[in-house]
């Protein structure tokens, strides 16, 4: 039997000590060592000055391409390597030339069915006098949807690229027409009689795409250049009226969803000997060949926007 | 029409070539666009009336002109230089 | 040395040009002809697909008075993969040349060699 201690008496002890040091409730040494609250990092400026220059310095003698005997004789390695390598290239290609078939002959491997077929049946079965826009807004209608596409997403990570911000779209406005007559008065008058001759143009090259060379690519850059030329002469001011993001954003929107939409359409119904409601039309005639003067009309809309869009966005990064 | 084209080609090789060997860059560029005007003439000679309204509306106008607005961005063309607007009458 | 070589002239010099398309890309450190040597390589790639459709004495592939038979055109497929291909060249310049001009106001140089040095200098 162990005799009962009262607390003062246990306290004494040395097992009550030791559990309150293990508990930590009582720091043995406080009070009996000097202690300093820890002082907060105060970077010296000149000494980090100080090492950024030998670090430069460093830098500088390591990277010093002007000096550097090895990478100079590694630079006239390399430029006589790729010479020697394209030499060779143009050898090979040469050879390789030499065994083609003869251009111009009939009998060569690209002349074979598929080609026969869109001659043959081309404009029985899309109605299109240009075999070409044909093939590339009829059997391949899916080909240039995706190339549309490329042309959006290519405005879009340009628009990344590119942007700025109010502020600074206003510092690149006036930075931009600085060293320019803001009015010319030559170049507003040419514009005023080229922009419509050339936009009636592109119009002209789109609407006869399916009847003659052209179509929705080369028209819509015609139209493109047009409005570059607008913008040129009268400035941001004045497209600003009727081209603004919001007009792009909409016209790309109608134009890609119509050309998947009526393309969808038409390849369900076309396929699975499911009638087409769509009329051929007389070959030769404006309104004929189906869905490929639409898609025309589509497709040069997305492109006359893109192309408007790279020139606006690479002079002041936006609409 | 065979001479024809030997010319042209021989012409997109000098194009080419003086292309790689010009200092100014905005030499480069208009060398690049009479390249693309060539090939366009070429386009016809084979038979492809698409390909040449494409190339010249696209490879001869757009392109030189974005080239030529990101030389002005740069700072590359001198200000007293003539720039792009004489490329777009070409449209 | 096969027997065309000169029969096959065109598609001699899309090799040609191919080739110094490619120099231009090794041997520039300027990035706008790095840009022009591509687009030079583009074209004569399309230089050589439309001589492969290209037969001679035959017209281009616009039907003209309801002819539809083979021998009276051209192969139409080259023009057409071509045309897709000149447009898509296009926004690819465009994207190139964007992203020189971000360079251009983060390093103010277009020298490449340039570029990689300062680079290399910031520790990256």
């Amino acid at each position: 039997m162990s005799k009962k201690k009262s607390t003062e008496e246990y306290q004494k002890t040395f097992a009550f000590r030791f559990f309150r040091w293990l508990s930590g409730e009582k720091d043995p040494y406080s009070g009996k060592v000097e202690m300093h609250p820890q002082k907060e990092y105060q970077p010296d400026p000149e000494a980090a000055l100080r090492r950024e220059k030998e670090h430069d310095a460093i830098m500088d003698k390591v990277y010093d391409t002007e000096h550097n005997k090895w990478l100079h004789l590694f630079h006239r390695l390399y430029q006589a390597t790729s010479i020697l390598f394209c030499l060779f290239l143009i050898a090979l290609l040469l050879v390789t030339v030499s065994h083609l078939p003869a251009i111009g002959s009939v009998a060569r491997p690209v002349n074979n069915e598929v080609s026969e077929r869109y001659i043959e049946k081309g404009l029985e079965e899309t109605g299109a006098v240009n075999i070409v826009a044909g093939m590339i807004l009829d059997y391949r209608a899916f080909d240039t949807l995706g190339e549309s596409h490329v042309l959006f997403v290519a405005t879009i990570t340009v628009l990344i690229l590119l942007r700025l911000n109010k502020t600074e779209k206003d510092e690149a406005d006036v930075n931009d027409r600085r060293f320019e007559p803001k009015n010319d008065a030559i170049l507003q008058l040419v514009a005023t009689f080229l922009v419509p001759v050339i936009i009636i143009f592109g119009i002209y090259i789109i609407l006869n795409g399916h009847l003659g060379p052209g179509g929705g690519f080369s028209g819509g850059a015609v139209i493109g250049a047009g409005l570059v030329l607008y913008l040129n002469a009268f400035g941001f001011k004045k497209t600003e009226q009727f081209f603004t993001e919001k007009t792009y954003k909409w016209i790309c929107f109608f134009s890609l969803s119509f050309y998947c939409l009526a393309k969808s359409y038409s390849f369900y119904t076309g396929a699975n000997q499911l009638h087409s409601v769509i009329p051929k039309g007389t070959p030769g005639a404006i309104l004929s060949s189906g869905l490929i003067l639409p898609l025309n009309i589509a497709v040069g809309l997305v492109v006359a926007c893109t192309i408007y869009a790279f020139y606006a966005m690479f002079r002041k990064g936006g609409f | 029409m065979t001479a024809f084209q030997v010319i042209l080609m021989g012409l997109l090789i000098i194009c080419a070539v003086s292309v790689s060997f010009s200092k100014n860059l905005l030499n480069a560029i208009l060398i690049y666009m009479s390249f693309s005007l060539v090939m366009s003439m070429l386009w016809i000679c084979l038979e492809s009336p698409d390909l040449a309204i494409t190339e010249a509306a696209v490879g001869a106008g757009i392109t030189s002109v974005l080239f030529f607005v990101t030389l002005k961005k740069i700072h590359a063309i001198d200000a007293s230089e003539p720039d792009a607007e004489e490329e777009k009458e070409n449209e | 040395m096969g027997p065309n070589l000169f029969t096959n002239y065109g598609e001699a010099v899309s090799a040609i040009l191919f080739c110094i398309g490619f120099t231009n890309l090794l041997l520039q450190t300027n990035l706008i002809k790095k840009i022009i040597g591509l687009n030079i390589m583009d074209s004569a790639i399309y230089l050589f697909l439309a001589e492969k459709g290209y037969i001679a004495g035959r017209v281009a592939p616009i039907v003209v008075n309801g002819v539809t038979s083979t021998e009276a055109y051209i192969n139409p497929i080259p023009s057409g993969l071509v045309l897709t291909g000149i447009v898509v060249s296009v926004s690819v310049t465009a994207l190139m040349l964007s992203l020189t001009i971000r360079l251009y106001t983060r390093y103010h140089t277009l020298d490449l060699d340039e570029i990689s040095t300062q680079l290399k200098k910031e520790g990256k």
